[in-house]
């Protein structure tokens, strides 16, 4: 692609973005003169240049669009299907720009649809409205450019009105202007090429002003229009008026309304340019820091002034490069005025958007990757926000809607408001989706606050719009909007209220090279965490105002009266000896992701330094804890935390899978403390039933008539499968008819159904269970909320679901409380026996791999017994007791294996590693018997645990 | 001569007759690489290691403003770590346009070497090993290793495809 043709696609293309934008305002505005006049001009230097390049079909589409336009200079009322029909063909001059810079060429293709209705409607306006001679050709059946063309000079002519500038008059200023070209092409007698527009007929009244132009234009010419003439005589040896032409695209912006365009000089740079300055800059503020650094340490030396100077001059250099890529963030809106206007009239609603802060500046970078995020954003807002204007009448509201974009500095941060007076998100509706996409459980549902239910709308494929619009509603978008923003270590946040409106609050960094950090340490080494995401920093220790205290095992802080899940900074590191901050001092960086806040314990802080952001090594970079790295003033590479991938660990589910949170152990300190969630229900007369909640898949309320029963067996279809239904009580039958409550347990393929009377509520209480004798349905009986609750025992329902789950038998009594490490790789098994081991008597912690567990057992925890299932993905139970007993500490810890089955081969195997017992996987009693056979005398040196 | 430059010469370009290795050892195996792949040869000062990093890796170090990723050949090989402290030396490395460190237990001499005493990698070898090398060379009291730079630096790729 040429030069002249690249440089043409680049202009056009923002002239194109302008003419959107100004349109949209003229439509609203049609008086104003300013306005049409800066459109007329930019459609005119579009259709110029491309009459200049051979571009016939973009030309005669441009002039097509230009003719409706001198009609509403003429007073021509401004009509929303002239409007329409204008951006149409904008819209299509835009296609066929994409494929001309695809392709280097125009491609091939008509436009008659598009010019005939612009041609039908120009001569229309003449035919109604003007008293004047009505053109003969207008009415022109043929579209094709000919004609059309033909037809302008009387328009043309028509037109100018006193003041007025006609583009003959520019033309034939420019033709007698003394061009530098004028040696070489010979000033244009009537093209030979139709296309263009000033032709022979020059009879038209030119009003005073020309003179005036002439002159302008003639500076003009001389300056800036030098070069390019050159270089497109060379592109193009057409004996036509390109001089003429070149100089009348300029001319315009030298003599036509001063209005939105600015006069300060600029120039283009290339942006490769721009990005390698900034990587030297980087490295100057690099070298710098290291100089300080060194100066530090040399107190008397000479450098210092010479220094603070060199300081000063790259602080000062680095924030100019900085400006260069700094673009107002109202170039990312211009197409939204015209996106609203399209939707309006798409939606059948009335939208104004109101833009503020559109002169925010933001880097270059950061500004691409939230564009089209923005744009999606307010698509959304105008599509699900603004209700039709009957709707807005019924809620009283003004038929009106309004989406206001808000744009500010905050810090070091950009934040972006979009806001609506739009109905609010339908937090019913997104419960109920989230429900159905099994998001969570009804009940955890249930119990969300409105600010974490807001949040499911930024789950993939996750749309409550009823139906499928062609503006949104597609289940795209949202999450790629979240996605793109945190991308670039931005947040996105919701703010709703039914009724009133919705607000997004995006918070982005200026800029992604270099950024203020707080330098912290976590084990024996630093890390950066970004200022940016640091909303303050506390001080714990035991016995101080600050204490980390726990709720299972999680450690929490209490921070003016709200509790602030922490992470400590060492375990999500995964560094060995995490442990060496069990004693829960350091400092708390409390940090800000979205609405989420939490605290990242770590072992010290020092300073804040403004750090040049390097970007990980590829073979790193699918670590979501680190957005990057770094050298620090002394030379050191540390690593740059990402707060949203830690965010990401706070939230529960997620954190025990990946990171092996409850899993590592702290679990055992504090029991007094812990809450189990219950669910509570009713079968069998009045005395409540519990079970804990975080084994249960599933509430469900069927109706009693689909239940079918084989081989006198109840059964009903659930998910496209027969799943099992188990009364909870003898007592209880089985209903024919109404409707039936059944609580769901579903352990991977295998489900069942235990059919209860009633679900009564769930509650989080502490759960202290005394056991009962002989009762295999039951573990045991607790006080939850006051009244005694028998704890239902699981285990003994599933083999009555399937004979494959085997039976369990009642528990017996421990006395000690020792620590016991469970191992499975099922979260299904692991919860429904911790509670058994509880009960037991023993503190439990769990793993879900050999790895996680060999995790918990090098992080110096005391553990008495292991627990470990045989049968595990990876590295199985018997590996894992293998990796135990190469440990010289744990050598004699005993094993317990839980298996499906068992051969002679296995047993002996179990033999050598001095595995103590195997126990059928739902053999409860001879788990519990066997723990009871392990010698107390192993515990006494821990008894401090206790 | 002529007649030396075989099919040798042929599957590595570059390889005339004699070709100049830089020789390092990691848990006493001499290994060469070829010298217009080496960038650099320094000592290891301060690793910052990268938690739940793959475990070639060893951490990221600063070599004049430049970070670079430090890859343990040792491990890379499947060989036990070295123990104890003592310094680190380590070849600098570029593949794929990134910076990286191959840390060895020591950095020997350069070594014109010619191609007669090469040979094709041993067949029975084990299998991660054949992949990392283009062959050997007979030396007077040991063998060579000739590192396939490129596949010793490609470890993620294979780790995510096992």
């Amino acid at each position: 692609m040429d030069d002249l043709l690249r440089e043409f696609l680049t202009e056009t293309g923002e002239h194109l973005d302008t003419v959107d934008v100004e349109l949209v305002r003229f439509e609203q505005d049609p008086n104003n003169e300013k306005i049409l006049s800066n459109i007329f001009r930019l459609v005119h230097t579009i259709k110029g240049t491309c009459g200049f390049l051979g571009l016939p079909r973009l030309e005669s589409l441009a002039h097509a669009a230009e003719t409706l336009m001198g009609r509403f200079r003429d007073g021509f009322p401004v009509t929303t299907n002239a409007v329409s029909l204008i951006l149409a063909t904008l819209d299509r001059i835009k296609e066929i720009l994409a494929e001309l810079e695809r392709t280097a060429v125009e491609p091939e293709g008509e436009d008659v649809d598009l010019i005939g209705e612009l041609e039908r409607m120009s001569s229309l306006e003449a035919d109604v409205l003007l008293a004047e001679a009505a053109p003969a050709p207008s009415a022109a059946p043929a579209p094709a450019p000919k004609p059309e063309i033909l037809k302008l000079p009387d328009i043309v002519e028509r037109e100018a009105k006193p003041g007025e500038v006609t583009l003959d008059d520019l033309e034939r200023a420019f033709l007698e202007a003394p061009g530098p070209d004028e040696d070489f092409t010979a000033p244009p007698p009537p093209p030979p090429v139709a296309a263009k527009a000033p032709p022979a007929p020059m009879p038209t009244p030119v009003p005073a002003p020309a003179p005036q132009v002439e002159a302008k234009a003639e500076a003009k010419a001389e300056t800036k229009v030098e070069a390019k003439v050159e270089a497109k005589a060379e592109a193009k040896p057409e004996p036509r008026g390109r001089n003429a032409q070149a100089a009348e695209k300029e001319a315009p912006e030298g003599g036509g309304s001063s209005d939105s365009v600015s006069k300060v000089q600029t120039i283009r740079v290339n942006v490769d340019t721009l990005e390698h300055l900034m990587t030297m800059v980087s490295e100057l503020v690099l070298t710098r820091n290291q100089l300080l650094e060194i100066a530090r340490r040399h107190e008397d030396n000479g450098f210092k002034v010479p220094l603070q100077r060199l300081s000063h001059v790259t602080a000062e250099l680095q924030e100019g490069v900085m400006k260069t890529r700094m673009q107002p963030i109202g170039t990312a809106w211009q197409k939204l005025p015209r996106v609203i206007r399209d939707l309006s009239s798409e939606l059948d609603k009335k939208i104004e958007l109101v833009m503020q802060g559109a002169d925010t500046e933001l880097d270059r970078q950061v500004l691409e990757v939230i564009k089209d995020p923005l744009t999606h954003m307010i698509r959304n807002s105008a599509d699900h926000g603004i209700e039709t204007p009957a709707e807005r009448r019924t809620a009283g509201k003004s038929e009106r809607g309004t989406i206001r974009l808000n744009a500010y500095h905050e810090g070091g941060s950009i934040t972006i408001e979009i806001s609506d007076d739009g109905k609010g998100l339908n937090f019913g509706a997104i419960r109920k989706k989230a429900v159905d996409r099994g998001l969570g459980t009804e009940a955890e549902i249930e119990r969300m606050s409105e600010v974490q239910i807001a949040k499911f709308i930024f789950h993939p494929g996750f749309s409550t719009a009823k139906a499928v619009t062609a503006v949104s509603g597609r289940g795209v978008g949202m999450d790629v909007v979240k996605t793109n923003i945190e991308l670039i270590g931005g947040t996105v946040d919701i703010r709703s209220d039914e009724g009133k409106g919705t607000t997004f609050t995006i918070k982005i960094p200026l800029t992604l090279a270099i950024v203020a950090a707080l330098i912290v340490a976590a084990g024996n080494q630093r890390y950066a965490i970004p200022q940016v995401a640091v909303l303050e920093l506390v001080r714990v220790k035991k016995g101080a105002d600050h204490q980390i205290e726990r709720i299972n095992g999680s450690p929490v802080l209490r921070l003016r009266d709200r509790l602030l899940p922490i992470v400590p900074a060492g375990k999500v590191l995964g560094l060995d000896g995490a442990d060496a901050n069990a004693g829960d001092e350091g400092f708390v960086v409390v940090s800000q992701v979205g609405r989420q806040r939490f605290g990242i314990l770590v072992d010290g802080v020092f300073h804040t330094e403004e750090i040049v952001v390097k970007p990980m090594s590829t073979k790193l970079r699918h670590i979501p804890l680190f957005s990057g790295n770094t050298i620090l003033g002394d030379g050191a590479v540390v690593l740059i935390i990402d707060p949203n991938g830690v965010a990401k660990m706070v939230g529960s589910g997620t954190a025990e899978q990946q990171y092996g949170f409850e899993d590592t152990g702290e679990a055992a300190e504090s029991d007094e403390q812990e809450t189990v969630t219950l669910l509570v229900f009713r079968s069998g007369g009045q005395s409540l039933k519990a079970v804990p909640l975080s084994l249960v898949t599933r509430l469900e309320e069927i109706d009693a008539g689909k239940i079918e029963w084989v081989g006198g067996r109840p059964l009903i279809q659930y998910r496209g499968k027969l799943m099992p239904l188990v009364p909870a009580d003898p007592s209880i039958a089985i209903k024919r008819e109404g409707s039936q409550a059944l609580v769901v347990f579903s352990d991977g393929e295998r489900a069942m159904g235990l059919a209860v009377d009633e679900i009564v509520d769930i509650v989080d209480d502490v759960l202290d269970i005394e056991l009962v004798a002989d009762r295999s349905d039951l573990v045991g009986s607790a006080v939850v909320r006051g009244r005694a609750t028998e704890i239902v025992n699981v285990a003994h329902y599933l083999p009555l679901a399937h004979e494959d789950w085997t039976r369990g038998g009642p528990p017996k009594m421990a006395s000690f409380s020792r620590s016991l490490l469970l191992v499975d790789d099922s979260a299904f098994f692991r919860d429904m026996l911790t509670p058994v081991l509880k009960a037991a008597g023993f503190k439990v912690m769990v793993a879900g791999s050999t790895e996680e567990a060999l995790q918990v057992l090098s992080a110096d925890k005391r553990i008495d017994v292991i627990v470990t299932d045989i049968e595990m993905p990876g590295r199985d139970g018997f590996a894992f007791v293998e990796a135990v007993r190469a440990q010289a500490r744990l050598h004699d810890v005993p094993v317990i294996a839980l298996s499906a089955g068992v051969d002679a081969q296995a047993l002996e195997r179990a033999r050598r590693l001095q595995i103590k017992e195997f126990v059928a996987k739902f053999d409860r009693s001879g788990l519990i018997a066997a723990l009871g056979e392990i010698p107390e005398a192993r515990i006494e040196h821990y008894g401090e645990a206790a | 001569m002529t007649p030396a430059m075989t099919h040798a010469a042929g599957a590595e370009p570059g390889v005339e007759d004699a070709s100049e290795y830089v020789t390092l050892t990691a848990s006493d195996q001499t290994f060469g690489i070829g010298i217009e792949r080496v960038q650099d040869v320094f000592v290891v000062a301060s690793l910052t290691s990268v938690p739940t990093a793959p475990g070639e890796i060893v951490g990221l170090l600063n070599l004049r403003g430049r970070v670079v990723t430090a890859v343990d050949l040792r491990r890379c090989l499947g060989l036990p770590d070295r123990n104890g402290g003592g310094e680190l030396m380590a070849i600098g490395l570029e593949h794929k346009g990134e910076a990286y460190g191959l840390v060895v237990d020591a950095v020997g001499e350069v070594l014109k070497l010619r191609q007669e005493t090469r040979e094709a990698t041993p067949v029975h070898l084990n299998a991660r090993w054949g992949q990392l090398m283009h062959g050997v060379h007979r030396l007077g009291d040991r063998l060579l290793i000739v590192l396939d730079a490129d596949a010793v630096l490609a470890f993620d790729q294979d780790a995510r495809a096992a």
